[in-house]
């Protein structure tokens, strides 16, 4: 490949965000109502603290089958077998610096290198005074296949446990603190 | 099944940007960064399934005027009318068809349409300032709206944010989403934006400024600005010899 184009870089989504970006189904992965269907719930806090409530998550995760509708995925495209699945999420934070997302959970993935991943999903977080997304990954406790993965093997140990959620009532949770102590691993994609 | 199970996975993969292609997530002159960027090292991830896929969102998701920010209210807009129009590229000049443009920003005297907005510039019952696109076979994009105005805001002493419109793009793949801001040529507020200025190589500042095109500039109608958008490109992908599979 010859000469390369500069990107484009990143500025802040700002404080207005929710002008732009709100979309009424966002936080809908999958229907409501659909079988096995739960919420991921979190909240976000920045280096002092304090809620985060003009921030944003988007979330990208495979279907339960760990397929994705994708033609760059190698094993083909393939609708999900989950009616309405979108794979995407959208969630501003609240006043209190929660957001929600409607999902299922996706399934173990194949590596190129013969491993296998752990359940997962991507989050990317856009915020006032995020010049650039953050990215990190929500695993889930209790799965067998998360001692082996390949990605949560490469975070400090220490800090491993800031990518998993805890059981809630309606599903999970995963709160996010961008900054500071038990600050959350975030990756660089 | 076997046969798929045993069979390599090869995947695509995304360039890394450079280390001054975006702003330093700690930018101290742009004071919210100061308690919100992260302390900690990025983790490298290798990119897989997940970071090479994405969501490909088509026109479900589009009204029939998202593109045209004049036409959403029952009057027009009060201020410059323009046209802002590019194309989608990746970082190898292919261009990438079929992707969602969200943009969104102020009206012509500098206010938003938003509860957290309440400096005291007039809203104007024409504009909500709210846009979606898809780019078509080749990459191309295409609003009409109003300048937007500059505005203050309470970061340093008199401080004005430039002309700006706020952009979203999801591109092909996870490790393509991009939010940026697109200015315009020539703004005597640049010198004082810590946003802006926050890209630190001033090749890449420019990246975000349109340029004035005075041939798609339509007569006695509106002035055009041109905003190409560059993604992230692909690393040449190496295929493995088909033999070893077999």
């Amino acid at each position: 490949m010859s000469e390369s184009l500069g990107v484009t870089p990143a500025q802040t989504v700002g404080p207005y965000l929710h002008i732009g970006l709100r979309w009424p189904d966002g936080p809908y992965v999958v229907p409501e109502g659909t079988p096995g269907a739960f919420w991921l719930r979190g909240r976000i806090f920045d280096g002092t603290g304090a809620a985060v409530v003009d921030a944003m998550v988007e979330s990208w995760q495979a279907d339960p089958d760990g397929r994705f509708d994708h033609p760059d995925d190698p094993r083909g495209a393939r609708p999900s077998a989950v009616p309405g699945f979108r794979g995407f999420g959208r969630a501003e934070t609240d006043t209190e610096g929660r957001y929600a997302l409607h999902i299922v959970k996706p399934g173990p993935l194949p590596t190129f290198d013969g491993d296998t991943e752990a359940p997962h999903l991507t989050l990317s977080v856009f915020g006032r005074g995020l010049l650039h997304r953050l990215v990190t990954r929500v695993y889930f406790p209790g799965e067998a296949a998360n001692a082996s993965d390949p990605v949560l093997r490469t975070v400090d140990p220490q800090r491993r446990d800031t990518l998993l959620a805890r059981p809630a009532t309606d599903g999970f949770q995963f709160d996010i603190r961008l900054q500071g102590e038990h600050e959350t691993v975030f990756f660089a994609v | 099944m076997t046969q798929d199970a045993e069979r390599k996975l090869i995947l695509p993969s995304y360039r890394r940007d450079d280390v001054d292609a975006h702003p330093p997530l700690l930018s101290p002159g742009y004071r919210s960064t100061v308690s919100r960027a992260p302390q900690q090292p990025l983790t490298y991830l290798p990119q897989r399934l997940t970071e090479v896929t994405g969501p490909l969102l088509g026109e479900g998701r589009l009204g029939e005027l998202d593109h045209d920010l004049t036409r959403q209210h029952d009057g027009e807009p009060l201020g410059q009318r323009i046209i802002v129009h590019g194309r989608v590229l990746d970082g190898d000049g292919r261009v990438v068809p079929h992707t969602l443009v969200e943009i969104w920003q102020a009206n012509a005297a500098g206010r938003y349409r938003h509860a957290a907005d309440t400096w005291p510039a007039p809203l104007d019952p024409n504009f909500t300032g709210v846009g979606r696109a898809l780019t078509d076979a080749d990459g191309r994009y295409r609003f009409v709206t109003v300048q937007p105005g500059a505005y203050p805001w309470r970061n340093h002493d008199n401080a004005w944010r430039p002309a700006h419109i706020h952009f979203s793009l999801f591109g092909r793949a996870f490790t393509q989403r991009l939010v940026t801001q697109m200015y315009f040529p020539g703004d005597p507020l640049f010198f004082q934006d810590p946003i802006f200025n926050s890209v630190r190589d001033e090749r890449a500042r420019q990246r975000m400024v349109a340029r004035y095109d005075h041939a798609a500039t339509r007569p006695e109608w509106a002035l055009a600005y041109e905003f190409d958008i560059v993604l992230r490109g692909r690393e040449a992908t190496v295929f493995e010899d088909e033999d070893d599979d077999e």
